[in-house]
């Protein structure tokens, strides 16, 4: 494998980390812990991390209503993620957000984001901001195959191509945007080829190996960086919860048994550990240290989230404007 | 003082701005050689070439995100969208994501962004080219808005604008454009939320802004040679709202009317007229009036038209009857 050990361990760490990391927000959710809504990332891990594992710090990222594990993928604090989605002061966004609504702009996380496609202009406009500053970073956009229907996005595939912009499009296909299948819902079997219409590279990939995803967004980020222009790669992944906590058996309204539990057989970490497992890259007794150390890790980002103050009300009024005005 | 239009006042504090800050760029359609749909971009680009004054597609979604993905890191973009009613095809990114990223990002990112957009009506240009759809934006938390009504102020207040960090919308009457009017050479800021007299008066306050303003003022001078003595004030900012301003003016005249082309249901008159109902009601020897258009779409006949918006003639007539 011509990938370097750490390097590869730090990409089957980072898996784990989402994973455990959304098994406690279910947890806590469940127990009435934390308020909202949330919409986990289990069983789409490869994506993230396959992605991200090709990014810099100052590359950008736009994140969407599944945003946990973008985030963590990206370098996001665990404690000030569980802190927000505690809704307390010591948040992300303190308080402010929750979790459809986290950012981190020192680590170049634009911001998960609420509305489906709606981080595909803001991400182009990272780019355009890159190229006019003429640093060679890059911006990726994550979106759904729902928001690959909506309008912002043959706005923003359009615009980033045409001014050639370095923006990575990465479309998570995880066949369903909410309860309405892919199938149904889109003219044509895979989203990659709309790469055409917009005279952009189009990568089809394996979204549940996160290898294969790391190829290609390396192909997408070399392209962007070089000035190029952008690139769309489709991941065929799927999630294994429900669109949010608590969609419970209506999940199963429009998907069947069968067919989840024929993906829950791809687990994209059982895999990529399988394969680290054969290369002798790992060994039962890491995975256990690398399993014991993150829940060590996601114990303590509970205890921070718990023992922290929640906002003051009136707190509520702050923030909506800058308050001097003027730079 | 040297007189220019509203257009090419706009323009200079662009120019000026843009001179002095390498971060700020303008995008929207047709606002590159064409010089704006109006003329209102007019000389940008033969200044600042095709890397700061960027033609985009018909795309209003994209211009507006774009220019906030931009604003984000570390640009300072003036975004166009070529006539208000076009914000429609842009709202997300305006109303969900422009106002709230500052808020919902918990204050840790700021958004130095402005709109400009040309804004209609009284042009026979019907229902899609006509609106004033300021009211929708005053109602979204995390917008500022200007609605410059001279020259003189459309240059102050598009340079307060572009120099602040935070998301400014500068809404431009089309009709404004190439009206004249005194404006100092250079560098002069307009505050943003700071309303201005226009003309003094112990009659009664007429409260506008943008065109309507100018026909206010027409029906002042009317009426004071009638020996009615209107106090006109040009509210200039919808967001702040001026109200320290408004309610001296009706504690002195106690009585008031407010006068917009947008229509009258939900308009900023009913958000004007009820905060000086909370605050200086007291001081009112008659309701407060609103003088707006019908609450129908606007008409594209002359005749129709003119029946909808307020005319000079409406506005004196319904601020008679209030005396």
């Amino acid at each position: 494998m011509e990938l370097d050990k750490q390097f590869l361990l730090g990409m089957y760490e980072k898996m784990v980390r989402i994973r455990k990391f959304e098994l406690k927000v279910e947890e806590l959710h469940t127990q009435s812990i934390l308020p909202g809504l949330k919409h986990l990332y289990i069983g789409e891990e490869a994506v993230a991390v396959g992605v991200t594992s090709c990014l810099r710090d100052d590359d950008y990222i736009g994140s969407t209503h599944r945003g946990h594990g973008h985030l963590i993928a990206k370098g996001g604090d665990m404690k000030l993620m569980m802190a927000e989605l505690y809704g307390k002061k010591t948040g992300y966004c303190k308080g402010k957000g929750g979790s459809m609504h986290i950012a981190d702009f020192s680590l170049g996380i634009l911001g998960a984001n609420g509305i489906v496609a709606a981080n595909i202009p803001i991400v182009g406009g990272a780019a355009l901001s890159i190229k006019m500053r003429g640093t060679n970073q890059v911006a990726v956009s994550f979106f759904g195959d729902g928001g690959a229907n909506e309008g912002l996005f043959h706005e923003g595939a359009n615009l980033a191509s045409v001014w050639k912009l370095p923006a990575i499009f990465v479309c998570e296909n995880n066949q369903y945007a909410i309860s309405t299948s892919q199938l149904k819902a889109t003219a044509i079997p895979d989203i990659a080829q709309r790469a055409k219409a917009y005279a952009i590279p189009g990568h089809l990939v394996d979204g549940m190996d996160v290898l294969t995803v790391y190829n290609a967004a390396k192909k997408a980020v070399k392209r962007a960086r070089e000035g190029e222009g952008p690139s769309l790669i489709e991941c065929k992944t799927y999630r294994f919860r429900g669109h949010y906590i608590g969609e419970g058996s209506r999940t199963f309204t429009y998907r069947s048994k069968k067919e989840l539990k024929k993906w829950q057989e791809r687990c994209p970490i059982t895999r990529f550990g399988d394969i680290l497992l054969r290369e002798g890259f790992l060994t039962d007794d890491v995975i256990d240290d690398i399993n014991r150390k993150i829940d060590e890790k996601i114990d303590e980002a509970v205890r921070f989230a718990d023992e922290s103050p929640y906002p003051a009300p009136e707190d509520a009024l702050e923030d909506l404007f800058v308050e001097e005005g003027t730079s | 003082m040297r007189q220019i239009t509203y257009g090419e006042a706009a323009v200079e504090a662009i120019t000026e701005e843009m001179e002095k800050d390498k971060g700020i760029f303008y995008m929207g359609e047709d606002v590159g050689r064409f010089g704006g749909g109006y003329g209102n971009t007019k000389g940008l680009w033969e200044k600042f070439g095709n890397e700061r004054v960027r033609d985009t597609p018909m795309a209003e979604a994209a211009i507006i995100g774009f220019a906030l993905g931009a604003a984000i890191t570390g640009m300072r973009p003036i975004a166009e969208i070529m006539f208000c009613d076009l914000l429609c095809l842009a709202m997300d990114q305006i109303v969900n994501q422009v106002a709230k990223i500052h808020y919902m990002f918990g204050g840790k990112v700021k958004v130095p962004l402005v709109i400009r957009v040309p804004l209609g009506g009284l042009r026979k240009a019907a229902a899609q080219h006509s609106q004033h759809l300021e009211a929708w934006f005053l109602h979204t938390p995390g917008l500022k808005i200007v609605v410059p009504s001279t020259p003189r102020d459309v240059k102050g207040l598009l340079k307060s604008a572009i120099r602040e960090d935070n998301p400014i919308m500068c809404l431009e009457h089309i009709l404004l454009y190439q009206r004249k009017g005194e404006v100092p050479e250079g560098n002069y800021t307009t505050p943003i939320g700071k309303a201005e007299v226009k003309r003094e008066g112990k009659d009664i306050t007429v409260i506008s802004y943008s065109l309507m303003l100018h026909r206010c003022l027409s029906v002042a001078e009317k009426l004071s040679e009638e020996g009615i003595e209107v106090e006109v004030i040009d509210l200039r900012s919808l967001y702040p709202l001026d109200m320290e301003t408004i309610a001296a003016s009706v504690k002195k005249t106690n009585k008031v009317a407010i006068v917009h082309q947008a229509s009258l249901t939900g308009g900023v008159g009913a958000e004007v007229g009820m905060r000086i109902t909370e605050t200086v009601f007291d001081y009112l020897d008659a309701p407060v009036k609103r003088i707006a258009a019908q609450d129908v779409p606007v008409p594209f006949s002359p005749i129709l038209e003119d029946f909808v918006v307020p005319t000079e003639e409406r506005i004196e007539g319904q601020i008679k009857r209030m005396l």
